[in-house]
């Protein structure tokens, strides 16, 4: 009989429901399969409605995570294979190899300065760079570098090594196997999270072919402090900062004839966001957010659209665009529309537009499912047992769900999600304990 | 450390990647901090809050011999807790911490002028320098916490959480105002998304509750006095005239809401074909509905105000509601027009959305209308209504006529929450929801120990997102009851015996009733319902009551440094 956890996504969700388990006596493992843990909160600058910054509320929980001594931090590491039952499931976690000893590395950040090779950094969204050995952000859980293999000299061309010269403890480890390990858990936590839908395939918009169209977690890292440009509001053509920036709402979400006919339910919500935030790092620059329909479905969200109006004078638009079109000399962009309320066609001029596009399950939910007997539903969301009663649990017993992994919600959902699905394990571990009594 | 012991303080700068480094110059008020009294290290550190800084303050205070530690960074409010862990793992006991807020404080507030915000940074660092040398050792508390939950209200939050906190093997008293648990479940017809009629799924939770050994439901009860903290409630209710007290460590508010009356806003009130989502739905479930040939919804009615004091928040579940009802309509009088008049169709995610095409497949019709121009409802002397309403989408107004008018307006507050609030000590917001203690990351917890929250006494949602809270609410308040005890904060208010005189001015200004007179007279704190915040120690005459680690010398040493003195 097992009394531990196995929770599958270090993001905010992953984070809540380990630390809910551990700080009730739980043993948790939490599986991680980039070099950090953090998620897509790690990535925003601010959160809607109160502005709080992200990382600065997010990284007070990844080091708890990190310094409990009932969670065990598996970073960089992949679930395999699920065999058993609620109570007592036999998993299998492959750990992939950074090439550095994680418990020599200090995070001191030495071989990083020294490594020649210059990789997009996947964390920006390729808008700045990073090394071939690296951390992924400042405040990375842990603070252990990476080589990344598909980029390293050493690995692909078998010179240069010069990050194992460098380092002052020796932690460098070309040698690192992968490891695979076998636990025993009584329940199962997933909290696989989201990917962004690549705007490209939707060529109106000019995605990949106009510079200064960008997609909104792009623009999130653009606004950030610790991003590539230093929180400097600057568009991608010149460095200069934009006159006027349009957002436009449901790229690819509540679509008729793609694939994402649902509705990502934050957008309207960190586009508000975003348009004060540029407000607040260049007054003179003229934010507009282009919509269907405005969802402030939260506490305190409707409230917050309205300051956006009246306190930062973002001009909200109900249209959707047909096209844009880029002037090549200026790389400015002309976006066509229908102006809903009058039926005209109409023009807008915008130095920058930020395409917010429909935010999707992970690809990899598909294997995940497939291992464990799990059903996802026609888009790739893990289905909850029962979508009115049971929207924790899975078909599966023992094995539970929360944050976006589901279906579209925003932090404190998913927050309130990922402590409702430590409940479920807590009554699942209390049951089994019962049972073995009787 | 014995008090003897000569202050020797670390200082710690905080970069905060560029969010103070960009406005403050770190590195001169680390120099300026190595020439303030007591200090012997002083260092700048990019991110402090990362395990990389959190270990360099573990180095120092063993390598430097410290026995004080100050962070110059952000908040507190976040990132204390993180610091003082630091310096337990350190061996220095928690209290010998303080942190200057260099960056709510400073850096952000004046981003426009470095150098006077560097100014600033140094004298608030010096001002945590000369409070920090005068600070001493404490110890937390630990109380007991009682292994059981007092649930209040019998909906389905209500009945999850209990459920959930039964399987978890503790006692649950669940505790319901009316004669029957079910909440609103009792007046809903068919429920979202799976079409299963709200009788039955009451029936079953009904069911679970009743036959759960570990809950005690006490209905046609309210919560009428509460006394003591966290781990240990004595919660007083009355059923029927008759007073009794319940024991619980924990306490979880499921008060549910209410659904807004509008009286005086498009004949509601004045005639009966006019009614409200809610009431819709019980003429449904009763198959009381007759056959109206023509029904229009208004949407928003008393929502999104958007004014001085209004309701101005969206009550998130309208459009929905007002869509699964249409194509209830739609399944038994398929030739009956309906009609949405709505601003915008929040069916948010992924089920909804679904709904909402179904809908317009099904020829339910949709018709956009701006807040400056809302519907205009004429009451005709034979009952019959019309209304009129300028459709934004082909710019034409049109008149509609409408046997039914069903009004879609927002959840609002209980009546007996403000109560409720005075009782627990816990706060509500301007919309009149229950408070939490952080809008993001702690969206059931209450800033009170050992209170929690879930469903729509928090703010307006879904069943299933009450189901999903109600959860959450059992996994926060199971976690202090698993483990059977708890620490708490060590900086409370204490009683020099020899001064006190015994006024009583202390127990009657107390906002957290702590303190109480002992046989002797003398006043007497409870560590544990303290929260430390200082008004019997300014109130007092004689000057007999401090708080720890907010001394007179040290608040004194903190201002003197401020005001320019050393």
């Amino acid at each position: 009989m097992s009394k531990s956890v196995l929770v599958v996504g270090g993001g905010i969700a992953g984070i809540q429901a380990s630390l809910d388990l551990a700080n009730r006596g739980a043993k948790v493992y939490l599986v991680e399969k980039t070099p950090s843990i953090g998620g897509r909160m790690a990535q925003l600058d601010k959160t809607f409605p109160t502005l709080d910054c992200s990382i600065c509320i997010l990284a007070p929980k990844m080091i708890e995570c990190l310094r409990h001594p009932n969670i065990n931090l598996l970073t960089y590491s992949e679930l395999k294979e699920v065999k058993g039952r609620a109570g007592e499931f036999t998993v299998k976690i492959l750990q992939k190899p950074r090439y550095v000893d994680a418990s020599k590395c200090t995070g001191c950040g030495t071989c990083m300065e020294k490594c020649p090779a210059k990789v997009p950094n996947e964390f920006d969204f390729g808008l700045g760079d990073r090394k071939a050995v690296y951390m992924p952000f400042k405040q990375a859980v842990p603070l252990v570098a990476t080589i990344d293999n598909e980029h390293c000299l050493y690995f692909t061309k078998g010179v240069c090594k010069v990050c194992e010269k460098v380092c002052p403890s020796k932690a460098i480890n070309y040698e690192q196997e992968p490891e695979e390990m076998v636990l025993t858990v009584s329940s199962i936590i997933l909290a696989t999270g989201f990917d962004v839908f690549d705007p490209s395939t939707m060529s109106e918009y000019g995605y990949g072919r106009f510079k200064n169209v960008v997609h909104s977690m792009e623009f999130e890292r653009t606004i950030c402090a610790s991003g590539p440009t230093g929180g400097h509001l600057v568009r991608p053509s010149d460095g200069k900062e934009p006159n006027d920036v349009v957002f436009i709402q449901c790229v690819g979400s509540r679509s008729q004839h793609g694939d994402f006919p649902f509705c990502s339910s934050v957008c309207c919500m960190y586009a508000t966001k975003e348009s004060i935030l540029i407000k607040e790092h260049a007054p003179k620059t003229q934010a507009y957010i282009m919509y269907i329909d405005m969802r402030a479905v939260g506490k305190g969200f409707q409230e917050f659209v309205d300051r956006a109006k009246k306190e930062y004078g973002v001009k909200y638009i109900k249209a959707h665009p047909g096209g844009i079109a880029e002037d090549p000399a200026t790389r400015s962009l002309k976006i066509q529309y229908e102006d809903i309320k009058t039926g005209e066609m109409k023009t807008l001029d915008a130095d920058m537009v930020v395409l917010c596009p429909a935010l999707i399950p992970k690809a990899e939910n598909q294997k995940l499912a497939e291992a464990m007997g799990l059903e996802l539903d026609e888009f790739g969301f893990f289905r909850a047992g029962d979508p009115l009663t049971s929207p924790v649990d899975t078909n599966v017993p023992g094995i539970y769900i929360c944050g976006y992994c589901q279906c579209p919600k925003d932090i404190p959902e998913s927050v309130a999600q990922a402590s409702g699905a430590a409940a479920r394990a807590a009554e699942t571990i209390a049951c089994t304990a019962r049972e073995a009594t009787q | 450390m014995s008090k003897e012991d000569k202050p020797r303080i670390g200082v710690f700068v905080c970069h905060c990647g560029v969010n103070i480094g960009s406005v403050v110059n770190v590195p001169e008020v680390v120099e300026y901090a190595k020439t303030l009294p007591n200090v012997e290290y002083a260092v700048g550190n990019l991110y402090t809050c990362s395990s990389e800084g959190l270990d360099k303050i573990k180095e120092a205070v063993k390598g430097h011999h410290l026995n004080r530690v100050v962070v110059a960074s952000c908040t507190p409010r976040t990132h204390e807790p993180l610091f003082r862990a630091a310096c337990e793992e350190a061996d220095l006991n928690k209290y010998l911490f303080h942190m200057a807020n260099i960056r709510e404080h400073c850096s952000w507030v004046h981003s426009k002028d470095p150098i006077k915000a560097t100014e600033k940074a140094k004298e608030t660092v010096k001002m945590a320098v000369a409070k920090a040398a005068l600070l001493e050792p404490q110890t937390e508390p630990e109380i007991e916490v009682e292994r059981s939950a007092l649930i209040i209200g019998g909906g389905v939050s209500g009945m999850t959480a209990a459920i959930s906190l039964a399987n978890q093997e503790f006692k649950v008293h669940l505790i319901e105002k009316e004669e029957e648990l079910g909440g609103k479940l009792k007046d809903l017809y068919k429920l979202y998304p799976n079409e299963s009629l709200s009788s039955e799924v009451l029936t079953e939770y009904v069911q679970c509750v009743r036959s759960n050994g570990n809950i005690s439901v006490h209905t046609s009860s309210t919560v009428k006095h509460v006394e003591g903290f966290i781990g240990n409630f004595e919660v007083t209710i009355g059923c029927e005239g008759e007073e009794k007290t319940l024991n619980a460590g924990t306490i979880i508010v499921a008060t549910g809401a209410e659904v807004f009356k509008p009286h005086g806003m498009y004949c509601y009130g004045e005639n009966k074909n006019v009614i409200t989502q809610l009431e819709l739905e019980k003429l449904m479930k009763e198959k009381r509905l007759g056959k109206p040939k023509n029904i229009v919804m208004i949407q928003c009615v008393g929502a999104r105000e958007g004014k001085e004091g209004g309701r101005n928040y969206c009550s998130r579940i309208c459009c929905a509601v007002a869509v699964k009802n249409a194509l209830n309509l739609k399944d038994v009088l398929p030739e009956t027009e309906v009609s949405i008049l709505y601003r915008d169709m929040q069916t948010y995610g992924k089920d909804f959305e679904e709904q909402y095409k179904k809908a317009r497949e099904n020829f339910v019709q949709f018709i956009r209308y701006d807040d400056v121009s809302p519907p205009e409802v004429c009451s005709q002397s034979d009952g019959r209504l019309s209304v009129k309403i300028h459709d934004i989408l082909v710019n034409d107004t049109l008149q509609l006529d409408a046997d039914l008018l069903v009004l879609s307006t927002p959840l609002v507050q209980q009546e007996e929450a403000k109560e409720l609030s005075r009782l627990l000590k816990v706060p509500v917001g301007a919309d009149g929801f229950f408070f939490e203690a952080h809008v993001k990351l702690r969206p059931v917890d209450f800033a009170t120990d050992g209170i929690f929250m879930c469903g729509t006494a928090h703010s307006p949602k879904t069943i299933a997102e009450s189901i999903t809270q109600a959860y959450a609410a059992a996994s926060r308040a199971g976690i202090p009851m698993a483990l059977g005890r708890v620490r708490t904060e060590a900086i409370t208010a204490f009683v020099d015996e020899a001064l006190c005189t015994g006024c009583g001015t202390c127990v009657k200004l107390c906002p957290y009733s702590a303190i109480r007179k002992d046989d002797e007279g003398t006043a007497r704190v409870n560590d544990v319902l303290c929260k430390g915040c200082g008004v019997c120690a300014a109130s007092c005459p004689e000057k007999a009551i401090k708080m720890r680690n907010f001394s007179d010398s040290q608040v004194i040493a903190e201002a003197t440094a401020a005001l320019g003195g050393s």
